[in-house]
C-alpha cells in the first residue's frame, strides 16, 4: 500500500520514516500527479499558511480534495488537522479548509512557541500512555456528532477520527513510537 | 488518576519548532507591512529586524537587537513564528527576547558581537536559538551550546550566493566524510572539529546533523534556493534577496515554490520568470567585513 505525505512544507520527512517503520511505502506528494498513485496521504505538521497557499498554487487543493471525497483515508497532524478542518477560528480571511472531517479549530489555540509542551496522553486502545508533543497546537474548539475522540486534554480533543479521517493536534512523527501511524493505518485499510 | 506531566522548553520541543519550518523559507522583516507581504506569499516564519543586512552593511555602526515596540507590530500582524536577532553572546537581549515570547531566537553573526569568546548559553532559555555556522565544527560547538537549529551563514546582505554554498558544502561534505571514518578516526575528527566526541559520534550513526541544517546568506533567487536545497539545506533563511528586489511579493511567493519544488527544473523554469530585478550583488572580494568571520 503506498502512502504519500503531503510533502508542501513541513516535516513529511519525519511522517515518512515513521510510516516506514510501520510497515507502509511512504511517497512524498509535491503536486498533483502523485495524488494519483497513493493510497491513504500524511498531511503533515508545518505552517498551514503556507501549505493552503502551496496547495492551491501547484494545482494539489482541488484534485486532493475529489480524493478525499472519494474515500481516500487521510492521517493531518497539527497543521494537517488545520487544513483537514471543517471551520477554523481566529485564521486568516483567507484560509478556507478542506472540510474533511466536522470539527472547529482555533490557529496556534495552545499559545506561542514558549507555551508549546510534551505531556502523556491517554489514548483509547492503547496500553500505555503516548508521549503527545504540541508545537503551536490549534485547539480543538468543536466537534461534530459523528467525531470519535481518541484521546483529550483539559477537555479539548488531540486526536479524533470521523470514518477514515484521522486527526491530531500533537506530533506522532516527533517520537519514536509509531503507534498513532500504526491505528491510522489499520483504519485506513481496514475491510469494510 | 495521576496528572500526566506536561513539561515546556524541552530539547524535543525546541527542535520540534525547527522540524515544522523544514521545506519553507523564512524571510527578514522590517516592519507590520513587510511581515503581511511575507505570509502572504507563504513564508513559513519571519525574522523580525531593524535593518536589512544589505543596509546594516551599508549604513555601518554597531548593530543591536531591533526595538521591542517593532518586534511587538510584526507578532501582533501575523500568525506565522516570529525570529528575532540577538548579539553574539548577548544573553541580555536573549533574554528581552524570551519576554517579548518571540519563536525564535537568531544568535547572529549580522549585528554586531558583544561577546568575542562567549556565546550564548542556550541550555538556558526555553525559546528556541539558531545559530550560523560555516563549518561542521562551528555548528556542533553552537549545538552543544544549545541552538535547536543550524543555519549556515553565507555572506549576509550580499545576493552573493557563492559563501552559502561554501559553508554548506563544507557542513555536508564533512559529514559525509565522517560516515565513512572507522572509530579511531572520530577521536580525531573530534579534535580537529573542535566539537564534542559524542555529536562526532552521532553523526558517524545518524548521517546528520542531530538538528535540522537550513541555509542563510545571499539567496536572491528561485534559483539560489534551488541550488542550496540541492545541496542538503532543508530550508533557506531570506534577507534582502526579497525585499530589496524589484517586486518583492512576485519574488517570496516564487522563492517559495521554489523551495518546495526545489528538485523539479521545468517547476523551476517557470517561477522563476518575469520577476523584475533581483537586488544588486555584491563581490565578496570587495567586502570591509565579513560578517561570517563573526563567531568562534
Amino acid at each position: 500500500m503506498k502512502v504519500g505525505v503531503l510533502a508542501l512544507q513541513g516535516a513529511f520527512d519525519r511522517h515518512a520514516q515513521a510510516l516506514s517503520l510501520a510497515g507502509a511505502a511512504p511517497l512524498e506528494v509535491r503536486g498533483s500527479q502523485y495524488l494519483e498513485e497513493i493510497d491513504a496521504l500524511v498531511i503533515p505538521g508545518g505552517e498551514s499558511t503556507t501549505m493552503m497557499k502551496l496547495a492551491e498554487s501547484l494545482n494539489v487543493r482541488k484534485r486532493l480534495m475529489e480524493r478525499i471525497e472519494d474515500g481516500l483515508p487521510v492521517l493531518g497532524t497539527c497543521a494537517g488537522m488545520i487544513l483537514l478542518s471543517k471551520e477554523i477560528f481566529d485564521g486568516r480571511d483567507d484560509q478556507h479548509p478542506f472540510g474533511s472531517i466536522d470539527i472547529g479549530v482555533r490557529r496556534n489555540g495552545y499559545g506561542r512557541q514558549l507555551n508549546s509542551f510534551e505531556e502523556d496522553l491517554e489514548i483509547n486502545d492503547f496500553d500505555t500512555p503516548f508521549r503527545g508533543v504540541f508545537i503551536r497546537a490549534p485547539l480543538v474548539e468543536r466537534i461534530g456528532n459523528n467525531v470519535e475522540v481518541l484521546a483529550s486534554v483539559e477537555g479539548h480533543p488531540v486526536f479524533c477520527r470521523e470514518g477514515k479521517i484521522m486527526v491530531t493536534s500533537f506530533h506522532p512523527e516527533l517520537v519514536d513510537d509509531d503507534r498513532v501511524h500504526r491505528l491510522f493505518l489499520e483504519t485506513a485499510f481496514a475491510s469494510n | 488518576m495521576t496528572k500526566a506531566l506536561r513539561e515546556t522548553g524541552t530539547e524535543l520541543v525546541k527542535r520540534g519548532l525547527a522540524e515544522m519550518l523544514k521545506g519553507g523559507v523564512i524571510m527578514d522583516v522590517v516592519d507590520a507591512e513587510q511581515a503581511r507581504i511575507a505570509e502572504d506569499a507563504g513564508a513559513a516564519a519571519v525574522m523580525a529586524l531593524e535593518r536589512v543586512p544589505s543596509d546594516i552593511r551599508k549604513d555601518g555602526g554597531v548593530a543591536r537587537m531591533s526595538d521591542p515596540e517593532m518586534i511587538e507590530g510584526i507578532k501582533a500582524a501575523v500568525t506565522i513564528p516570529v525570529m528575532a536577532k540577538a548579539r553574539i553572546g548577548h544573553f541580555a537581549e536573549a533574554q528581552i527576547l524570551q519576554s517579548l515570547e518571540v519563536d525564535y531566537i537568531d544568535e547572529s553573526e549580522v549585528l554586531t558581537p558583544a561577546d568575542e569568546t562567549h556565546h550564548i548559553d542556550k541550555w538556558a532559555f526555553e525559546v528556541p536559538f539558531v545559530c550560523g555556522a560555516t563549518n561542521l565544527g562551528e555548528a556542533l560547538r553552537r549545538i552543544s551550546e544549545g541552538a535547536c537549529l543550524i543555519r549556515s551563514k553565507g555572506e549576509a546582505g550580499t545576493g552573493n550566493i557563492v559563501e552559502a554554498v561554501r559553508h554548506i558544502r563544507s557542513i555536508t561534505g564533512d559529514i559525509r566524510k565522517i560516515t565513512q571514518a572507522d572509530s579511531a578516526e572520530l577521536f580525531d575528527w573530534a579534535k580537529q572539529l573542535q566539537s564534542p566526541l559524542p555529536l562526532v559520534q552521532e553523526i558517524a550513526e545518524t548521517g546528520c546533523l542531530p538538528v535540522p541544517l537550513f541555509c542563510a546568506g545571499g539567496i536572491a533567487t528561485p534559483a539560489d534556493a534551488s541550488l542550496v536545497m540541492q545541496l542538503g539545506a532543508e530550508s533557506v533563511f531570506v534577507g534582502s534577496g526579497i525585499f530589496k528586489s524589484e517586486d518583492p511579493a512576485q519574488r517570496a511567493q516564487a522563492i517559495v515554490e521554489a523551495t518546495t519544488n526545489f528538485a523539479d527544473a521545468d517547476k523551476l523554469a517557470k517561477v522563476s520568470r518575469g520577476l523584475g530585478e533581483a537586488m544588486p550583488g555584491l563581490e565578496i572580494g570587495n567586502l570591509e567585513t565579513r560578517l561570517s568571520d563573526r563567531g568562534w
